[in-house]
């Protein structure tokens, strides 16, 4: 016996008290979120000109005017860049693994597990581990690459997990559709599954891009840091953005102060730049465009 | 270019569960096949071992003889991938890839099984297109994206598709079941049309487009819920329909069960 019934106002309540709590955790995870780019944007921008974008800091002391962060960005950019050539193959193809040809055996469970305990290694010990093995042990320099090798092992697990749910959400209808062509399983997983997933996977892969362009940690401990412009990554001490803040920042002169701020906008900035650069790759290549 | 398929004593498996047991038949060359029969009796499962997709399941196995020609398709050195080019499928529901256009859609099992020149690949795609009466709804948009089709037109660029790579045998797991009447009609003409050329295979639930369409039929049951699925009888489309020898597929076909 039941009939159409009014909303009690009971329910009215608790529906409305519910949806405001919801919009002040809203509002609570934007303050911060606001706050901090409002800081780093007003005070950054005094510096953000193009001697900061053009000259690195030879010969410059904490009290001098001037100065810049051109071999910082440079140091960023290719320490990203080498990890991501480090860890996006490895990632992806152990995500390949997983989804494609584990079939839940024990080879992949363990790969799992390990995987889960990599995204738990704080960064610290990414980058002794690397000092430890590659420096010290293997008597190699400090260098922008031993910097992208602490970076990659952080990525690596982000971009095995985010790859792989990419590649879970690829329905298996696709993959028997191919296969119902003739079509080998490898090829099946090149031509059809990666493509599909193909948007996903950037935005992952931009994800563990911009958690490691941000790490501090492992690259005072394995790159160094310098003042002058070192292009080659392979040798010799480089700078990273965070690094630069970093050193900057704990100097006690404006001028100093002035320019990690700007260090931390330009920091915001690449990583927005490339995530753009992801989204255009990203909607170029859907289907949606109709090419 | 068609070929006759000969089953023998054939059992399928999800792991330790008979889908199916000793199933036996022949099925013509240049005709179709209807397999009707309850939910869940194995037709489906059935279909799939016939062109080795079955065992891309994690688990799934099969036993007995498949014979194509005579040639065994299970046999020791049998390459399953080269089974299925020869052995085509299309699936209940409309599955077209995503990233790809209409074009792209219908040339995928060329160019993803080698090279191919530009202008064959042209033609193939037209001949393909028009083979599924698809041709004269899409000529002029072949390069937007396959999902933007209605869902009967995504079914017959699948079954375009499936025929582009020119196989010698079409399955079709209930093509129909997704679509409205008209489109239906038009894939049953295609059948009919496409029987001059390959061997056709078509699970449907509907009595009328078995005895529409097929030239002979297969009822498959199985004895309880649990039990593997088998075939009970099979015979020309018209005797199954006017005079069938079982009680059981009497029953089923005049929709007293099932
Ligand atoms: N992927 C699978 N894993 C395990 N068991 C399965 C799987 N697919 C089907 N089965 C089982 O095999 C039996 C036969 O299934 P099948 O799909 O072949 O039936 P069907 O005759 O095609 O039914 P329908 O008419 O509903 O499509 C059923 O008992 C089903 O539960
Ligand atoms: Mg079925």
């Amino acid at each position: 016996m039941t009939t159409i019934q009014h909303i009690s106002t009971g329910r009215r309540l608790k529906d409305r008290m519910v949806q405001g709590l919801v919009y002040l955790a809203f509002a609570l995870a934007v303050v911060p979120l606001v706050s901090v780019l409002w800081l780093v944007i007003s005070n950054g921008l005094a510096r953000f000109d193009m001697t900061f974008l053009t000259h690195s800091m030879r010969g410059i002391g904490a009290r001098d005017v001037g100065g810049g962060a051109y071999h910082a960005i440079i140091g960023t950019l290719e320490q990203v860049l080498l990890s991501s050539l480090i860890s996006v193959p490895i990632g992806l193809l152990t995500a390949i693994y997983l989804v494609e040809y584990g079939n839940g055996g024990r080879l992949s469970r363990a790969i799992s597990f390990f995987v889960d305990v990599m995204t738990g290694i704080p960064s610290v010990v990414a980058g002794l581990f690397v000092l430890a093995f590659w420096i010290l042990f293997l008597g190699m320099p400090y260098s922008g690459f031993a910097g992208a090798m602490a970076l990659s092992i952080l990525m690596m697990p982000t971009v095995v997990r985010s790859a792989e749910e990419m590649l879970r959400l690829v329905p298996d209808d696709l993959r028997e559709a191919s296969y119902a062509l003739g079509v080998a399983k490898w090829r099946t997983i090149l031509k059809v599954v990666l493509p599909t997933a193909f948007t996903g996977i950037v935005t992952g892969v931009m994800l563990a891009v911009a958690r490691v362009a941000g790490e501090t940690a492992p690259l005072l401990l394995t790159v160094f840091f310098t003042d002058s412009i070192n292009n080659d990554p392979f040798s010799g001490p480089q700078m990273g953005l965070p690094l630069y803040v970093f050193d900057q920042a704990a100097r006690p002169n404006d001028t100093a102060i002035d320019r990690a701020w700007t260090g931390a906008l330009t920091l915001i900035l690449i990583v927005m730049l490339l995530n753009l650069v992801a989204r255009l790759i990203a909607w170029w290549r859907s289907p949606a465009r109709g090419r | 270019m068609s070929k006759q398929i000969q089953v023998s004593g054939l059992d399928a498996y999800y792991g330790s569960h008979k889908a199916i047991e000793d199933v036996s038949m022949t099925i013509e060359p240049r005709s179709i096949t209807a397999f009707i029969g309850p939910s869940g009796c194995g037709k489906s499962t059935f279909l799939r071992t016939l062109n080795r997709m079955h065992e891309v399941i994690p688990g799934a196995r099969v036993e007995g003889k498949v014979l194509l020609d005579g040639d065994d398709l299970y046999g020791g050195n049998v390459e399953p991938v080269s089974v299925r080019r020869m052995i085509g499928m299309v699936f209940q529901r409309p599955n077209p890839f995503p990233t790809m256009s209409i074009y792209d859609n219908v040339a995928a099992g060329l160019r993803l099984n080698g090279r191919i020149s530009k202008s064959r690949l042209d033609d193939t795609v037209e001949e393909s297109l028009k083979g599924a009466n698809l041709w004269n709804e899409v000529k002029d948009r072949l390069s937007k994206p396959g999902a933007g089709l209605s869902g009967g037109q995504q079914q017959r660029l699948c079954i375009a598709r499936a025929i582009a790579v020119k196989p010698q045998v079409l399955l079709m797991d209930e093509p129909c079941s997704a679509l409205d009447p008209i489109s239906t009609l038009a894939i049953e003409d295609l059948m009919a049309k496409l029987k001059d050329d390959y061997t056709i295979v078509i699970v449907t639930h509907n009595m009328q487009q078995a005895a529409r369409v097929s030239d002979r039929t297969a009822f498959f049951n199985l004895a309880e819920q649990g039990k593997p699925g088998k075939v009970i009888e099979m015979d020309e489309t018209s005797r199954m329909f006017t005079n069938p020898s079982h009680k059981a597929t009497e029953d089923y076909i005049t929709g007293r069960f099932g």
